[in-house]
């Protein structure tokens, strides 16, 4: 009999009424690392809020057996002195403070009562730091200046400081490039080394296929089954079977293009820094997207990606902007967003709760948002009946999963918040769709409905610019990649010449000259 | 799922929440009634009532956008008295028209509004400060240009905006001294309430939406129209309707419609809710913090003239603490402090709370210390209520 540290027995757990667990049962062996899958609302966050007393005792049913004893936990204190630590979706630092502050938060190092001594604070957050790979950082500087995967590390750091037996970690590398994932898993690989048991929800799930010791997979709040490395095969296919219940035998819609003539091109744009306008963030980018054509833009985190897409739409981002737009051969010159927009361009962000939804407004309002003007309004007044008539066509139309279009964006999930932002933008009748990580945090399923729009835009000759993180998807879905690093074109592929290897060849030869260069 | 659920609840109780504060205002109303004895239904109290609050509401209409977008605006009851005291000046040393003095006036409160906005909506200094700074300086000039002293007495032709009522038609009915004009108007407005209401659910029949339950409809008319009726009967048996009433009726109507029914009234929604994801939908977020604080300075001075015309004087003491009855009607009245949700009839059923307690506190002989703890834990009351409703909603 395995070393059991953790059981979660006939866990249920209601939401005024509505079942979001339903007997379900997980256990962990001392030392490995066991995943959690399923789709987006299945119910893997809250099992985990539960065994971190998110949920204390008692606002569920069923037991918790943690190192051979039953836990009733009562709060987050409760489950951290016993080494169960969770690490959130959305990171907890204090931006402000310095990393040592951060890895001790709530967790200080006092001498006399309640006096924090500095000098300790700084010696053992510097020894923590070097567990996870962050030996050269400076403890002083405040972490709202380190990137966003050494943020995710000073989160660690933060666990490893109280002492963490069992560390949670919800999609930690959801906002993470391949790179930077790849250094948090070698380091979550490292831990486990030391003997700390991992439970990881992620939806990256070749990630979790390369690390994982066993998956548990969850749908609809039930157990479905937990795979074993060694006896079951935890390669992709088999775990997507597990969480749709079914085989996706294609993950990537077919599509036919139908390329037309050049309906967008940017030349030789040069964007600087917001706040810096000597520092350049894009130099001498040019490209071209056709009618009816998806174009990838590959590259890793703090490429400029974003930027490049947000200083385009009515310069959002940056300063100091130079380079031209070109739209069917027509040369424009876009102030701001609305000039954007009524020039058929439109953007999705990569960030749909802070830039893409107004989450406390329900699902018609956030539709017809920017459209507003020029599509449901007559001399300034809003025409609410054709407001409606249009969110329930595209609450049809893109099979969005609300109870009605009244319902709150705020409590929808991922997928068909994402999918509100995007009838957000078909309203808007573009011409040219820039979408910056529309598949990001959301579900198999969804993801493939988010393929299928993209699809069906590209079909009816509007010119798409896909961005995003997960090569796979890109190379599913495009019909041309650019690969953008250090803020500039560093190549262009072909459908023909399509593989991760060709992207990340690109990145790693344009670093090098970039390197020489200097 | 669980989301789906809620959802459910919580359309279905937008509108009981601000039905729900319109029986807080119906229930103290009656609970006050039977303490003073009737005296708070009087004609006569009834026409106070109105005339007491009328600056206090137009404030609460302006300062909902400001509340909509999340800011306060400290600065209006220093606008009100500064403004109340030029347009005094205007008048009685300067002996111009009583006419273009408004109209100058009203401009002076689009100025100021520019300025505050200005400094808010384009420099991006936090509305707190700039309200707060501008609060100060416009107390301090209005001690300036009154000398410290109070000025009037302010002509009849001034004095009518604020005290002054409609033309009166008097007729006698059993006895009783009866104006016809403000019967009429009930009834007009009885009727356009009806109308109107016809004409919203055709429409929804015509797209094929869902309309709410007859009797519904029908409850709610009777409601609307009983209260409407009320007051005007009131009204009709004291001086008739009184221009304050005319000039916020007409302000709420229109503030109502910009809120609900246009762009720019979403728009302010938008920026309240999300100001990131409102400036990538095409929204120019600066001009429209810019104009909101132009409405509350617009608003501001015609709460000055109204003041100082009610007063027929204008002094430098006018207005001390009416921001913070503005901005305490707005969060009694369901306006969310974080911003991005509120409605125009909240804050004047807000307003009429504060007013309707300070009223029947006065007539039942409660001091004024006493009233001032009363309002500030329904204020507290109210809002706690509020979110520990909408937590549990969500």
């Amino acid at each position: 009999m395995a070393d059991v540290i953790l059981e979660m027995k006939h866990i249920t757990k209601e939401f005024s009424g509505v079942k979001a667990l339903d007997d379900v049962n997980l256990t962990v062996e001392r030392g490995e690392i066991h995943a959690l899958c399923g789709e987006n609302g299945a119910g893997k966050s809250t099992l985990m809020n539960i065994l971190s007393a998110v949920y204390p005792y008692g606002d569920y049913s069923g037991k918790i057996i943690y190192n051979g004893k039953e836990c009733k936990f009562r709060d987050i204190r409760d489950s951290e002195r016993k080494g169960i630590v969770i690490i959130h979706q959305e990171l907890a630092l204090s931006p402000y403070l310095s990393i040592a502050e951060n890895v001790f938060l709530g967790n200080e190092i006092t001498n006399i009562k309640n006096v924090i001594d500095w000098s300790q604070t700084r010696r053992r957050s510097k020894e923590i730091l070097e567990k996870v790979g962050l030996s050269g950082e400076n403890v002083n500087l405040p972490v709202n200046k380190l990137s966003v995967g050494k943020q995710q590390l000073v989160e660690i750091a933060k666990a490893l400081a109280k002492k963490v037996e069992l560390l949670i970690l919800d999609e930690p590398t959801a906002s993470l490039n391949d790179e930077d994932s790849k250094k948090l898993l070698n380091i979550i690989l490292g831990l486990k080394k030391r003997g700390i048991t991992c439970i990881m929800i992620s939806h990256k799930l070749n990630e979790l296929s390369q690390v994982a010791d066993s998956i548990t997979v969850i749908r609809d709040g039930k157990t479905i089954e937990t795979l074993k490395k060694g006896q079951d095969d935890l390669n992709e296919d088999r775990i997507i079977k597990g969480m749709v219940g079914r085989e996706l035998t294609n993950r990537y819609p077919p599509r036919e293009s139908e390329l037309g003539d050049v309906a967008f091109e940017v030349k030789n744009w040069t964007v600087h820094h917001p706040d810096d306008s000597e520092r350049v963030m894009l130099k001498d980018v040019n490209f071209n997207v056709r009618k009816g054509e998806v174009v990838g833009f590959a590259g890793l985190m703090g490429a400029g990606r974003t930027e490049l897409a947000m200083s385009i739409f009515g310069k959002s981002y940056g300063s100091k902007i130079s380079g031209e737009i070109y739209k069917d051969g027509k040369k424009l010159v876009l102030h701001d967003v609305q000039e954007a927009i009524r020039n058929g361009i439109a953007y999705a962000s990569e960030d749909r709760k802070n830039y893409g939804l107004v989450l406390i407004n329900d699902v018609r309002w956030n539709m017809t948002l920017s459209s507003l003007r020029d599509r449901f309004s007559r001399h300034w007044v809003i025409d609410r009946n054709e407001e409606i008539v249009a969110a329930e066509e595209y609450r049809g139309k893109l099979n969005i999963k609300a109870n009605s279009i009244k319902q709150i964006t705020g409590s929808l999930s991922g997928g068909n918040q994402q999918k509100v932002v995007l009838s957000k933008w078909i309203l808007a009748n573009p011409d040219v769709l820039i979408l910056d990580e529309p598949t990001r945090g959301i579900d198999v399923g969804a993801k493939y409905e988010i393929y299928e729009i993209i699809n069906s835009l590209a079909k009816a000759g509007k010119a798409v610019i896909f961005i995003s993180s997960e090569m796979p998807e890109l190379l599913g879905v495009c019909d041309r990649i650019y690969v953008l690093n250090q803020g500039e074109i560093a190549g262009e592929l072909d459908k023909k010449d399509f593989s991760q290897e060709m992207i990340m060849k690109i990145i790693m030869s344009h670093t090098r000259r970039e390197k020489q260069a200097i | 799922m669980s989301h789906s659920k809620l959802a459910k609840k919580k359309s279905g109780s937008i509108d009981a929440k601000q039905y729900g504060m319109l029986i807080a205002l119906i229930l103290i109303y009656f609970i006050f009634s039977l303490l003073s004895g009737g005296k708070n239904i009087s004609s006569m109290n009834v026409n106070n009532l109105i005339m007491q609050n009328s600056y206090v509401v137009i404030l609460a209409v302006g300062m909902l956008l400001c509340v909509l977008t999340g800011n306060v605006d400290l600065s209006v009851g220093s606008v009100v008295a500064f403004t109340g005291a030029a347009c005094a000046i205007m008048v009685l040393d300067f002996h111009l028209p009583i006419a273009v003095s408004f109209l100058m006036i009203l401009l002076c409160g689009l100025l100021i509004g520019a300025w505050q906005g200005f400094f808010i909506a384009y420099l991006n200094v936090p509305a707190f400060v700039v309200t707060l700074a501008n609060m100060l300086v416009f107390r301090g000039l209005t001690m300036v240009i009154l000398g410290g002293q109070t000025k009037g007495p302010l002509p009849t032709g001034y004095v009518q905006i604020g005290a002054g009522y409609l033309p009166e038609i008097y007729t006698y009915i059993g006895g009783q001294k009866v104006e016809l004009l403000s019967i009429l108007v009930g009834v007009i407005a009885s009727l356009i309430v009806i109308y109107m209401e016809i004409r919203s659910i055709n429409k929804k029949k015509s797209y094929g939406f869902e309309v709410p339950a007859a009797w519904q409809e029908i409850l709610k008319l009777v409601i609307i129209i009983f209260i409407i009726n009320f007051f005007t009967i009131k009204l009709a048996c004291y001086n008739g309707l009184p221009v304050v009433l005319a000039l916020m009726l007409v302000l709420i109507i229109i503030y109502t419609f910009i809120t609900n029914n246009t762009v720019p009234g979403r728009q302010i929604y938008a920026v309240g809710g999300n100001a990131k994801a409102a400036k990538l939908s095409g929204i120019k977020t600066q001009r429209v913090m810019f104009w909101i604080y132009v409405s509350m300075g617009l608003m501001s001075a015609l709460a000055g003239i109204v003041l100082s015309a009610r007063n027929a004087s204008a002094t430098p003491k006018a207005g001390e603490g009416f921001e913070l009855d503005a901005i305490a009607a707005c969060y009694i009245g369901g306006a969310a402090a974080l911003g991005g949700s509120g409605t125009i009839i909240g804050a004047v059923v807000g307003a009429l709370i504060m007013g309707v307690l300070n009223n029947g506190m006065s007539l039942i002989g409660w001091s004024v210390d006493i009233q001032r703890v009363v309002k500030g834990l329904v204020l507290l009351g109210a809002v706690t209520i509020d979110l520990i409703s909408k937590k549990k909603a969500s």
